[in-house]
């Protein structure tokens, strides 16, 4: 489900969070809106964590992380960097990199399987994003740009690039991460699609200036209006890994749901069949 | 190098969901035409001035601008113009007129203009203006249609004698410059011409026209009309007060002392024999001849003794040739000596006289000639009283070999100033006097082919030769040969032969 959402009247949500499959980070904000929005979306499910690096609010381009870890520029402090261990799960890792291109979040765009990082990178940090993120790392550039961290965003599902994308970059793009991508636009019109908007594999949130069109755009290709953030269907993801990049619908889940509640039978009514 | 292919793709419109290339602002040029107005602030409607009696357009404040055509290049960039295109931020790509109805008082221009709009795209968009013509007489039409006789400087030419042979001369020179175009009013009054000029600098450039072909002086004058103290605008009427000097062709004149001293002891008797802007004199005896500019003249002025008023007709009985063949300032004259009789004593007493002539050239035992009589005349000079009985005047001096004309029509006739003409009681008394004149400046023009040189003459078309000229006609009259006549220009679609002039004048 995608949500328009404004920080302290700015559209740029990506900027000021960051959304990944176990955990968020939120900046800190004048009103507490911006967090209540995503507490009332993810509370349940991940923690949401509030910080700040190097002392900005800017954290959704500072830093880069999936599931399985985190990586922070060196100007974090050591305060926030065990705020952060704290708050994290422990299968998360935190580590600071010493890199000379310090916005991370604009050089580094990943998912749970794969990054795309500046070509410029230093190759001590690409080996540290394969180990900590447990990625595979391609060198890419996205419509000339060589700032993909900016110009896309991709989950596991699926993912958005800039715009004047040619057919046969999207169609290398995909390739290499094995996803569906479609090149389009947020924030009306506004080409830099991971400074709108923050995604993961369920829900994503947008800047309010975006468009009906946008989001009909941003919730198929990310395939969101199925998903539900409950542990069985994560199971029933894992099962259905075969079917990767082919929409699934209600009905296909069916049988599946209808084993589940079987099992799940006795819990529920306190009877057993 | 190898360049790889780049297609491009389409990108969903933001705003309305249609498939387009990607463009700057991500959104389908219908939305962005809706959304974005670029004309915005741009007017839609002007007003502009124009003067129906002469066909120019007002540019304010004071400017009148003549010759804009309608539908044309220069009246549309002066549209442009008024319209104050805001040109920093818009770019203008095209101009053109809309058709309207031409007495509907509305002009209609589409133009098309580029701006910048939101991320760097560039819209163009196209704003039609309608421009209301308002009619309204420019400042000098106004002053023409309040008073039309109304002059700002005028131009005095004088000629204080008594025959007009210099004002006919002079109105066909400036009918051939067409120095006198830009004249209100040309008046005539007695003893010479008015011209009336609407500005000081066309009277000016008359006045030096008329200083450049006649030996003249001239004074000029202006006299308050009307001040404005505060913007310190001075309103006068000039007036330029242009004399003549009195001397004309073919007049006898006595030299004063100085100046026939001055000029080389020229015989104090001297004949005039060209004036343009400077004087042509010539000593019939002694076959000198002498020059003077406007400024000598004036500086000792001096008056005709006798003018060809006063010529008596002479038969030449003998003719005795005694030098050469002459050729002075462009004409030839041949010393002789000469033995004439006046006509008037011909038959009636036996009176012949032998005199000095330079016209030997021309003269033939038994032609009829024209001179002054000397030895008759009553003159009242002052120059010679100042010889006081040291000169010894000649009894005759030959001017002119005369012809007989028999009131032949002639093939060629001149054009005419329009001026308006004294016409009281004191007027038509003198028109008999004109005619005469006239007919002798005609008879000039044909027996002088250097006066004809800045004339124009045209072919008379009613003139029919009448079979008989040629076989009777003894002596041969000077006639103006056909090829220096000029055809009229006429503008008539019947008379297809008569379009523009040939002129084979060299």
């Amino acid at each position: 489900m995608a949500t328009r959402i404004q920080f302290e009247n700015n559209c740029e949500v990506g900027v000021f969070s960051k959304l990944t499959n176990a955990y968020c980070l939120v900046a800190i904000g004048g009103s507490e809106n911006f967090y209540s929005v995503f507490e009332s979306e993810l509370a349940d499910v991940i923690p949401v964590v509030k910080t700040s690096i190097g002392g900005t609010r800017i954290i959704g381009r500072l830093c880069a992380g999936n599931k399985n870890g985190l990586l922070l520029p060196h100007t974090t402090t050591d305060q926030e960097l065990q705020h952060l261990r704290n708050s994290l799960p422990d299968h998360v890792v935190v580590q600071r990199i010493e890199e000379r291109l310090s916005a991370l979040g604009n050089c580094i765009s990943c998912n749970d399987h794969v990054a795309l990082t500046h070509p410029d990178l230093d190759r001590e940090t690409e080996e540290l994003i394969a180990d900590v993120l447990g990625v595979e790392v391609f060198r890419q550039t996205v419509a000339g740009n060589i700032l993909v961290g900016s110009y896309c965003a991709f989950s596991n599902r699926g993912g958005l690039v800039h715009p004047h994308t040619s057919v046969e970059d999207l169609d290398e793009l995909s390739t290499l991460l094995q996803v569906p991508l479609v090149a389009g636009t947020v924030n009306r019109g506004s080409e830099v699609i991971a400074a709108g908007m923050t995604v993961n594999d369920w829900t994503a949130f947008c800047g309010s200036d975006t468009t009906a069109t946008e989001l009909s755009v941003i919730e198929s290709v990310f395939k969101l209006r199925e998903a539900q953030p409950s542990s069985i269907v994560d199971e029933m993801r894992k099962s259905l890994i075969d079917t990767y990049g082919q929409p699934t619908t209600f009905y296909d889940l069916l049988p599946q749901l209808f084993m589940s509640i079987m099992n799940l039978y006795p819990l529920l009514t306190g009877n057993v069949i | 190098m190898f360049v790889p292919s780049k297609t491009m793709g389409t990108v969903l419109c933001c705003i309305c969901g249609v498939a387009m290339p990607p463009n700057p602002a991500n959104m389908c040029v219908s939305c962005l035409r809706s959304r974005v107005d670029i004309t915005e602030g741009l007017r839609r409607h002007a007003a502009i001035h124009y003067c129906p009696e002469c066909q120019s357009y007002l540019q304010p404040p004071h400017t009148w601008i003549r010759g804009l055509e309608p539908e044309s290049q220069e009246l549309l960039a002066f549209c442009l113009r008024r319209l104050c295109l805001p040109l920093r931020r818009l770019r203008l790509v095209h101009a053109e007129f809309i058709w309207t109805e031409p007495h509907s008082k509305r002009l209609r221009l589409r133009a098309k203009v580029q701006a910048e709009v939101i991320h760097g795209a560039i819209l163009e968009q196209s704003h039609v203006v309608e421009l209301t013509i308002h009619d309204r007489l420019c400042d000098s039409c106004t002053r023409v249609q309040a008073n039309p006789d109304q002059w700002t400087a005028a131009v005095q030419l004088r000629q204080h004698i008594s025959h007009r042979r210099t004002f006919f001369y002079l109105e066909q020179l400036i009918l051939c410059h067409s120095a006198a175009l830009r004249a209100i009013r040309i008046a005539e009054s007695d003893h010479g011409l008015d011209f009336f000029f609407s500005s000081e600098s066309h009277a000016n450039k008359f006045v030096q026209f008329i200083n450049g072909v006649a030996p003249v002086k001239f004074r000029n004058d202006k006299q308050l009309v009307s001040h404005d103290p505060k913007s310190n605008h001075y309103n006068y009427k000039y007036t330029f007060s242009v004399e003549i000097s009195p001397v004309c062709r073919e007049d006898l004149i006595c030299l004063p002392p100085k100046l026939s001293n001055a000029l080389g002891n020229l015989g104090p008797i001297v004949l005039c024999t060209k004036v343009t802007n400077s004087i042509a004199l010539l000593d019939p005896i002694s076959l000198r001849s002498a020059f003077l500019d406007a400024k000598q003249y004036w500086r000792t002025p001096f008056r005709a003794l006798l003018s060809s008023r006063q010529l008596v007709e002479y038969i030449v009985l003998d003719v005795e040739v005694e030098s050469a063949e002459v050729a002075i300032g462009g004409s030839k004259y041949m010393m002789a000596h000469a033995q004439v009789a006046r006509v008037a004593d011909f038959g009636n007493n036996d009176t012949m006289i032998t005199i000095k002539t330079h016209l030997g050239h021309l003269l033939n035992p038994g032609d009829y000639a024209l001179g002054y009589d000397l030895y008759a005349a009553n003159h009242n000079d002052f120059e010679i009283d100042q010889y006081k009985g040291r000169l010894v005047l000649p009894e005759v001096v030959l001017v002119k070999k005369s012809y007989q004309r028999r009131g032949k029509p002639r093939a060629w006739k001149l054009k005419g100033l329009n001026m308006e003409v004294d016409t009281t009681s004191k007027g038509r008394a003198d028109e008999e006097k004109r005619n005469t004149e006239y007919e002798e400046f005609l008879r000039d023009l044909e027996e002088n082919p250097e006066l004809r040189f800045n004339i124009s003459l045209y072919r008379n078309k009613e003139y029919q030769p009448s079979e008989m000229a040629s076989t009777v006609d003894g002596d041969d009259v000077p006639a103006i040969p056909l090829e220096e006549l000029l055809a009229e220009l006429d503008l008539s679609e019947e008379d297809e032969e008569n379009q523009g002039a040939d002129n084979m004048n060299e």
